[in-house]
């Protein structure tokens, strides 16, 4: 099996980072050999022998046409068509990576099919490169070396801690453009913060409420950026922070109903017009600001008890 | 009554029962996430015909402990996985949304 032992959504920060730090054209390799429709099956053969490669793409000009495995060759060997052009033999419903795509998609992609590698794209659907889950661990090792690194070093010099950490702790987490797969996942670690701490239940309600129409604002509009929560004892700050393209109108962004999502967007369930207005109800200190290099929206909840009556009729 | 109980409904399929045992004193239908998430009440079943990961994410947030998928959508197996670890269960019907309330609201004595 190919499967990549690393969680995608619950691994530890480090690690998480990286994965979405990282893009499948960081990882993937280009050096690609490729073959064209008209080469018969024998002639890939030998070239999967010469370059120690098990999977050869065919291509017309930059198009990724099809693929060629050694399960084909070993096919055509036992059936008797290897010296035959690979037209009418390769496989031709290939799953592709974009080049752009973080690495966790990648991971995700291997776990989830059976294949050995992942043509990769460019924007233009241009065959730029392949992607096997050998490429993956071994630059994962690479970096995660890196990362171990620069850790024990930070242990090792005893640095006084971050004084924001002594009020309470500040976690943050990375988002990125339309990661569906992934969305949720920071709202729900600050729901368990939470109720870890002993929060009254419906504020806990409000806190996952203002931090996943956050997280999905992020998701769904923008070009990525993070999403962060500061607990102290008596408030949670959770505040969003992307990088563009903003918001034109802030105001019409806060009325409700009123949405800029595609019609994609809006057949997975979002893009209602319900997202700021949700975080703005729900909170006891809104504040919002944008330009075309990014908004950011910070939400303050208190933890104490004594306004949660009328926040909760408030619909 | 409980998610146990949903799984008896005539025409429900159940896809992962995860914990059976929950409480479900209401439902809430509905397929946008936003209006689901800031108007749901406590220990509700979703009835939705978004069968996607995201919407587990919404149950999760809402402490919602099951969902019914209606119109004879069927689930991908990311959410029913995302399901099984955040112990939601899922049923999938033919019938609409409409419908499978109406069935739900009678098994509450609504």
């Amino acid at each position: 099996m190919q499967e990549i032992p690393i969680n995608t959504y619950s691994s530890p920060t480090v690690i998480l980072d990286l994965i979405y730090r990282l893009k499948v054209k960081d990882v993937m390799y280009k050096d690609l050999t490729c073959a064209t429709m008209s080469s018969t099956l024998r002639e890939i053969q030998h070239l999967m022998k010469k370059e120690k490669i098990t999977g050869v793409p065919i291509v017309q000009g930059k198009r990724l046409i099809g693929l060629v495995s050694m399960d084909d060759i070993i096919q055509a060997l036992d059936k008797g068509y290897i010296e035959e052009p690979c037209k009418a033999y390769m496989s031709r419903n290939i799953i592709v990576l974009e080049d752009d795509m973080p690495i966790s998609f990648a991971i995700n992609y291997f776990d989830k099919f059976s294949f050995h590698r992942f043509p990769v794209l460019n924007k233009e659907k241009e065959l730029v490169g392949m992607i096997t889950s050998r490429d993956i661990s071994a630059t994962l090792l690479v970096e995660i070396n890196r990362e171990m690194e620069i850790l024990e070093k930070s242990q090792a010099s005893n640095q006084p801690t971050n004084p924001n950490n002594i009020n309470g702790e500040i976690h943050s987490y990375n988002i990125i453009k339309h990661d569906f797969e992934n969305a949720g996942y920071a709202s729900t670690q600050i729901k368990k913060k939470l109720k870890k701490g002993g929060v009254a239940t419906q504020i806990i309600r409000r806190a996952a409420i203002a931090s996943y129409e956050m997280e999905m604002n992020i998701v769904v509009h923008s070009n990525g950026g993070q999403l962060s929560a500061t607990y102290t004892p008596n408030k949670v700050i959770i505040c969003a922070q992307d990088r563009g393209p903003g918001i034109k109108d802030i105001e019409k962004a806060l009325t409700p109903g009123w949405s800029t999502a595609n019609d994609w967007i809006r057949s997975l369930g979002f893009g209602a017009g319900m997202g700021l207005p949700n975080v703005k109800n729900v909170s006891d200190d809104f504040s919002i600001e944008s330009s075309p290099k990014g908004t950011s929206v910070t939400c303050t909840i208190n933890l104490q008890k004594k306004d949660e009556e009328n926040k909760d009729d408030s619909k | 009554m409980t998610v146990n109980d949903l799984a008896k409904i005539d025409g429900f399929n159940t896809i992962i029962l995860s914990d059976g045992s929950l409480e479900v004193s209401s439902a809430y239908t509905g397929d946008l996430l936003s209006d689901v998430i800031a108007n749901v009440g406590d220990d509700s079943v979703l009835i939705t015909v978004q069968a996607h990961k995201n919407t587990i994410a919404v149950c999760s947030l809402s402490s919602m402990p099951a969902i019914v998928i209606c119109n004879g959508r069927s689930c991908p197996d990311d959410m029913i996985k995302a399901a099984k670890e955040n112990d939601i269960s899922i049923f999938e019907t033919d019938d609409t949304q409409f419908l499978a309330s109406v069935k739900i609201a009678k098994a509450l004595n609504l």
